[in-house]
């Protein structure tokens, strides 16, 4: 027995980035569909907020995050996009990223063609903007002026049906940031504690941990967390994406890794007691 | 799913090519090479890498120049070149442009101190814009949120009793185990003890969603792998057969 632990101690690490790639591509390959489960707090609490806001309300969504994060974040974004849309809300999208422009036009044109929203109407593309801080402090004052008049697809933004009614901050009722690094808190420091604007964030799994308190004291209407939010979103607004898809896939992969969790503990703790003996 | 998207046609040396279908291969091929590192270090991983690193400094180049240099500096200094010509000149945007610059004296030696003056200037002004603002959400906010009550108007709801208490129990003692001025004996070594077991289970958290993250991100690769990329090559290989 301990021969065998102390073989699979120095096993190659290649056998094991193996295996795990077996557990991640094998549920898709035999259509596995294993339930989401129960849905988590913090997700049902961005769903439950958006479901109560009277029809026509203003959502700002932050596209906060470039490819690298999109496996996580695009399946979230698009669920609540699809939610606000079926709701009837309006959308102004925008992005403190460089590489975000794109991920508005993937999350919302996509949304928009199937729901038949109409540009300028039911939804705008700012684009992005670059200054952190101060575009987040100048929305709160003006925000056509912030982004010079202009959106994303080189159109008037004041000339838009949709801006007539946003000026500043007081007229949106929820802000949602889908980010993968630290934004979030800058949202929430400038946005929501200066101007009082309601704030909800989808989370890379790796930044859930450490934003998790700003929900709990209420800073935060909301918090979707990873893939795994992402899927719980799919199934409360009950239409299957690319979060629900690869539950199955995480699932098994996690079972594996807690699995080599245990066998890796085990052999650390038998081969340093038989150690101890021979000595 | 089996269908090409409408895309634009590419057409190099009387080559037509999709470029939908040239981008998803590319896609393929990046993300092979890629995970080859997995194998071992090899020349295919290192080209996809300074690939993207070379991409990413060069997308963010034309991004600060198209987004920020443009519009923000040059078009107000001279609205001729720009969407509206008929605006008067901002002659204001000038001490901004020449801080910016001012920091660009940084790779010249000689010259380096005067990328000091812009750099007062910033530190300057996101202290002043963002030390009261941490200190109310990061520091305020959150001690707020520890002191929940235990007993409500309406009588004792034990769910939410339990976890008042804990939430009390685990600041405490995790502030007291960075409490370094005495040594941890006694009462304070118990607290900082208790502290620590939370500190643990903290970590274990995060660990695990830093797991999840990254079987993510695979997940989302293998999904494009199979549902984006292998029905083109299907695609291709029935169009070939007929």
């Amino acid at each position: 027995m301990t021969t065998l632990l102390q073989r699979l101690e120095s096993i190659d690490r290649r056998w094991i980035y193996l295996v795990i790639l077996a557990a991640v591509v094998i549920p898709f390959l035999m259509n596995l569909k294993l339930p989401v489960g129960k849905h988590s707090p913090s997700t049902t609490a961005v769903h439950d907020y958006i479901e109560q806001l009277p029809p026509g309300s203003v959502i700002q969504m932050s596209f906060d995050y470039s490819p690298a994060s999109m496996p996580e974040l695009e399946p979230m974004a698009k669920a609540v996009v699809r939610h606000a849309f079926e709701k009837g809300h309006r959308i102004l999208a925008m992005t403190l990223h460089p590489q975000g422009a794109l991920m508005i036009r993937r999350a919302l044109d996509e949304m928009a063609l199937e729901m038949n929203k109409e540009y300028g109407v039911d939804y705008v593309d700012a684009g992005f903007k670059p200054g952190g801080v101060a575009v987040i402090l100048g929305m709160g004052k003006d925000i056509v002026r912030v982004f010079e008049d202009m959106d994303a697809r080189g159109n008037k933004l004041s000339a838009m049906p949709m801006m007539r009614d946003v000026a500043d901050y007081s007229d949106i009722a929820l802000m949602m940031d889908f980010a993968a690094n630290s934004l979030p808190l800058a949202w929430v420091a400038y946005a929501h504690e200066q101007y009082g604007l309601q704030m909800g964030v989808g989370l890379t799994a790796v930044m859930a941990t450490d934003l998790y308190p700003y929900w709990k004291s209420e800073q935060f209407v909301g918090l979707i967390n990873g893939l795994k939010g992402a899927a719980e979103y799919e199934d409360l607004v009950e239409v299957p994406g690319l979060g629900i898809l690869g539950m199955s896939s995480q699932s098994i992969a996690h079972l594996l890794i807690i699995l080599f969790i245990v066998l890796g503990n085990v052999g650390y703790i038998v081969t340093g007691r038989a150690s101890q003996r021979r000595t | 799913m089996g269908e090409l998207q409408q895309s634009n046609q590419l057409i190099i040396m009387g080559l037509s090519l999709n470029t939908y279908v040239l981008g998803l291969w590319l896609q393929a091929a990046l993300t092979f090479a890629i995970l080859s590192f997995l194998i071992g270090d090899n020349p295919v991983y290192k080209f996809a890498e300074h690939l993207f690193v070379g991409i990413s400094a060069g997308y963010g180049v034309v991004i600060v120049w198209k987004q920020a240099a443009l519009p923000l500096l040059i078009f107000k200094l001279l609205p001729q070149l720009g969407p509206t010509p008929g605006e008067a000149a901002n002659y204001w945007v000038l001490i901004p442009g020449l801080l910016g610059l001012l920091m660009l004296a940084r790779f010249i030696p000689r010259y380096d101190w005067l990328s000091r003056y812009p750099i007062a200037f910033t530190v300057g002004l996101f202290s002043g814009a963002s030390i009261p603002a941490a200190v109310q959400t990061q520091l305020l906010e959150q001690a707020q949120a520890t002191m929940k009550p235990v007993l409500g108007l309406g009588g004792i709801h034990w769910g939410l009793a339990l976890s008042s208490l804990i939430v009390l129990l685990g600041v405490i003692c995790t502030l007291t185990y960075f409490y370094f001025s005495k040594p941890h004996e006694g009462t304070l070594g118990v607290t900082s003890k208790i502290g620590i077991w939370f500190l643990m289970v903290a970590f274990g958290a995060g660990f695990g969603n830093t797991v999840m993250a990254r079987l993510s991100l695979l997940i989302g690769r293998v999904e494009f792998l199979l549902y984006e990329w292998m029905p083109v090559i299907s695609v291709h290989f029935n169009n070939h057969m007929q």
